[in-house]
């Protein structure tokens, strides 16, 4: 295994720098930096609105049409998506890095089989012809587990079950063996004992095909199942990131600790008060000046009215955007 | 308040099919034959995943889905049958609270007016009305100026506030809660489930608990009733219940929850099933898990096994681990 700083020394599959993403003139992702290791699995952790999955989208160039990249780099192996022209990007998209989402059934075609949407990269990237496209196809779909793949290839989506249709998708990304695979809560639409495999999948074709992926969820428990490393994002920002233990052993953002706090758990005391995070996950225009937690922070004091930078905790990569990281005690 | 402990709900044989248009015609049996009591102050939880009858069974017992036999009995009193006035008296002592608050609430209504609805219904006076829509935004942690809002003017974790408050404008004894903090944010949710808590506890109600998430199940539920397809595969108080599951599906279904702990999660034995949920259309004749169940006998893909006492306090329906079943 491979010590922590080796690891960091090698260059990352993809490091975005100073994301700033624009809707209407407001930031509504306000330079973000993340890096996504070879073969490691990131996960990006926020509540709806933080930004987590416009900075997902934006990777590929696939913001809607009212958002704009203002900002930053975004560097798959050095070379930057930010910036490249349109024609080169389909190069990349489901070649060198693909994405998946929440909805499968919305992400396939209703008017294509599955079969033909597994190879559709590989005969677009590859140049195969329909034989070996299809013979590959079908390895694909065999290897992320679908039952009886040569009838399975042939139906359309609507005849598939969520799960299913998920696994294809997974299939269709993986299919060139990217550098990178986006999962946009891959399973919140899912049923957790299909969750469970899903997950199981993509940990084991992360292993097979070494691919790196980054996972954007609000489950702290996918999370814990998943990440090698965490970012965690609120108000457009990443308040803390760092190694998967650490993060939730020791975390050094009051946001992060409370959010850990506030979930019930299986293994937990039963029927006591949960703890709470006070007031509600303001909207893009309503976030405070400074630091974007502080309307809702137990900590919080004047200093908090400027911006805190994400500064280092210690040496394993552990960093975190608080003015009081020595307080975090008092909430504890 | 009835007796704390005393049957208030009780559901006998419950069935709910649904009728299949078309020339190939055929029946969804959506709930097929469940029975459980809600005792009086307690929370009872109906848990499973998509399409295994627990919503259905919420809407049978409010009136939502008729019911196709069976008896559902509140107070002692046959309610699965009723005519459209004793359903509407009915009101006053069951309500439901369902996932979407946003969907749940009229967009245009004033959120004093979207509480007090059920009153009028009810026939009291505006003076009474305002009153009680006072004390309820009170109950429910909202100020009283919220009254004049509309819905958009709140936020998720206010409007499931707000529904909560019209469920409980007319003093019910019984509340199904249909998934209520799902569509809420995670720093959100632990807000409303205190609030729900302290509710129980200050009015004395009893709560039909519907839900996916067995982390938050555990936490609230009293009793645990396990869905499958249809048919209840386990049920028991929720300390013995989670402690040490019995079926293999209840099996599954708590260890496919990541625990929040990288640590403990990675110690952690999981039981991954194989294969999805069986269409309702078509399902197994034996056991309705038998197709994804890793310790299956041979009778269990012709007997369908009944409840059955296990010596860890819960009662299965299972050929293996509660074979009382094979004697009989």
């Amino acid at each position: 295994m491979m010590t922590e700083t080796a690891q960091r020394d090698e260059t990352p599959v993809l490091a975005i720098k100073d994301l700033r993403i624009q809707i209407g003139g407001l930031d509504v992702v306000d330079g973000v930096s993340l890096r996504a290791d070879r073969g490691r699995i990131l996960a990006v952790v926020g509540e709806s609105g933080c930004g987590k999955s416009l900075t997902a989208l934006s990777i590929l160039r696939l913001l809607p049409k009212a958002a704009r990249i203002a900002e930053g780099r975004i560097e798959l192996e050095g070379t930057d998506l930010a910036h490249l022209p349109e024609k080169d990007l389909e190069d990349i998209r489901g070649n060198q890095a693909s994405i998946i989402f929440q909805e499968p059934i919305a992400s396939l075609n209703p008017l294509m089989r599955v079969g033909a949407q597994v190879e559709e990269a590989l005969r677009l990237h590859r140049g195969l012809s329909h034989a070996e496209a299809q013979r590959e196809a079908l390895a694909m779909l065999v290897s992320v587990g679908i039952p009886d793949p040569q009838r399975r290839a042939r139906q359309y989506p609507f005849e598939l079950s969520g799960g299913m249709c998920q696994r294809v998708m997974i299939a269709a990304a993986l299919i060139c063996r990217p550098r990178l695979l986006i999962a946009d809560e891959p399973t919140t639409a899912l049923d957790v004992t299909i969750q469970a495999q899903i997950l199981d999948l993509m940990k084991r074709l992360r292993d097979e095909v070494g691919t790196s992926i980054i996972i954007i969820t609000h489950d702290m428990g996918v999370v814990a199942e998943m990440a090698d490393d965490v970012a965690v994002m609120y108000g457009g920002r990443v308040v803390e990131r760092g190694p998967v233990d650490t993060i939730f052993a020791a975390p050094a953002h009051p946001y992060t600790h409370l959010l850990l706090a506030t979930v019930p758990r299986l293994d937990g005391h039963r029927k006591s008060a949960l703890r709470t995070i006070e007031g509600i996950v303001p909207g893009v225009d309503q976030w405070p000046k400074g630091c974007r937690f502080r309307s809702r922070c137990p900590l919080a004091t004047d200093v908090c009215a400027r911006r805190p930078s994400l500064d280092p905790v210690d040496a394993t990569g552990h960093a975190a955007a608080c003015w009081h990281k020595d307080r975090l005690r008092e909430i504890a | 308040m009835t007796n704390p402990g005393s049957t208030l709900l009780s559901v006998r044989d419950l069935k709910i099919h649904f009728p299949i248009r078309g020339s190939q015609g055929g029946v969804v049996k959506a709930v097929d034959g469940i029975s459980f009591d809600i005792p009086s102050g307690r929370t009872v939880a109906l848990v499973g995943e998509s399409g295994c009858g627990k919503s259905t069974t919420a809407y049978g017992i409010i009136g939502l889905e008729p019911v196709t036999s069976g008896s559902i009995q509140f107070e002692g009193r046959e309610i699965a049958h009723l005519d459209k006035q004793s359903r509407r008296a009915l009101a006053t002592d069951i309500q439901i609270v369902f996932q979407d608050p946003s969907a749940a609430l009229n967009p245009k209504m004033a959120i004093g007016d979207s509480i007090g609805e059920p009153l009028v219904i009810q026939g009291w006076r505006r003076d009474e009305r305002k009153q009680r829509v006072r004390e309820l935004l009170d109950l429910v942690g909202l100020p009283e100026a919220y009254a004049e809002r509309t819905p958009n003017a709140l936020s998720g974790g206010q409007r499931q506030r707000v529904v909560i408050a019209r469920a409980l404008a007319l003093s019910p004894k019984l509340l199904v809660l249909d998934e209520p903090v799902s569509a809420l944010d995670v720093s959100i949710r632990s807000q409303i489930l205190n609030l729900l808590m302290e509710l129980q506890k200050e009015l004395g109600l009893s709560y039909l608990f519907i839900s996916h998430d067995l982390s938050v199940v555990r936490h609230l539920a009293d009793d645990v009733i396990v869905m499958y397809l249809g048919t209840v595969v386990e049920e028991g108080g929720a300390e013995a219940l989670f402690e040490a599951p019995q079926h293999p599906y209840t099996q599954a279904l708590i260890s496919a929850i990541p625990l929040p702990d990288p640590r403990a999660q990675r110690s952690r034995e999981r039981i991954i099933l194989k294969g999805d949920l069986p269409s309702p259309l078509n399902p197994p004749t034996g056991c309705p898990f038998v197709g994804r169940c890793p310790i299956r006998i041979e009778p269990c893909g012709t007997i369908r096994p009944s409840l059955q006492p296990v010596p860890s306090g819960t009662r299965a329906a299972c050929l293996v681990r509660a074979p009382a079943t094979l004697a009989a």
